[in-house]
């Protein structure tokens, strides 16, 4: 699966992009098994509040399923316009 | 139509563009948003990224909900990326319809909707580095009112 990170949250886990093999099956599992990697994953996913996630580029909830998802993407709350 | 570059580009023209392609209009809307300062004045320049692929679906998306609701002649979404300076052009939206109240309707629901939902995010760049701009809790809140 490719992990893509944006703006703040891919400078404090220091990649835009990587690819990873997981038993995860929703965001919410897959953040903890990040978080759980080192420093650097769990600050960066430290506040909940302050993360939203896409899989497929599809906007979806933390508690989104991810089974069979080919890309799935995390980043703060977008400020566009 | 939807449109995303890194290039600046002349809202005058785009305008006239997409008054000249649509047909049956009464009425054409347009907003601009523009690279502001910061409140010190010492800003450098913005730099805007966002998500290459997921940034036109949600564009795409977000225009398609419009034309749903509102009874539109067209819409056109442009948005930069990449580095801009103070005053230079953004983004802008344009809507036609055949009064202007759906036009005025959907460039309200347009601007409020990429706001929070297309994937865009400005840093600031000033003499002390960068510093990413924080979404603001009224730009989710206005989502509530559509």
């Amino acid at each position: 699966m490719d992990l893509r990170y944006f703006a703040w949250l891919r400078e404090r886990i220091g990649t835009g992009h990587e690819q990873v093999e997981t038993e995860a099956t929703t965001v919410a599992e897959l953040i903890d098994e990040l978080k759980r990697r080192d420093e650097a994953y769990a600050f960066a996913f430290s506040d909940l509040t302050a993360i939203r996630a896409a899989v497929n580029q599809d906007l979806v909830e933390l508690d989104a399923p991810i089974t069979g998802a080919r890309e799935v993407a995390f980043f703060p709350p977008m400020t566009g316009g | 139509m939807i449109r995303v570059q890194a290039e600046p580009f002349d809202m005058g023209a785009e305008l006239t563009r997409f008054t000249g392609s649509v047909s049956g209009a009464g009425a054409v809307v347009s907003f601009s948003g523009l690279v502001r300062d910061v409140a010190s004045g010492d800003l450098d320049r913005m730099v805007i990224e966002h998500y290459p692929g997921m940034t036109e679906k949600a564009l795409a998306g977000i225009a398609d909900q419009a034309r749903a609701r509102w009874s539109l002649a067209g819409v056109f979404v442009l948005h930069r990326y990449g580095e801009m300076r103070p005053g230079e052009p953004i983004m802008m939206v344009a809507t036609a319809s055949r009064h202007r109240a759906d036009a005025f309707a959907a460039a309200e629901f347009l601007m409020d909707y990429l706001k929070s939902r297309a994937p865009f995010w400005k840093q600031e760049i000033t003499a002390d580095g960068g510093q990413w701009v924080a979404a603001k809790d009224e730009d989710e809140a206005a989502l509530k009112r559509w």
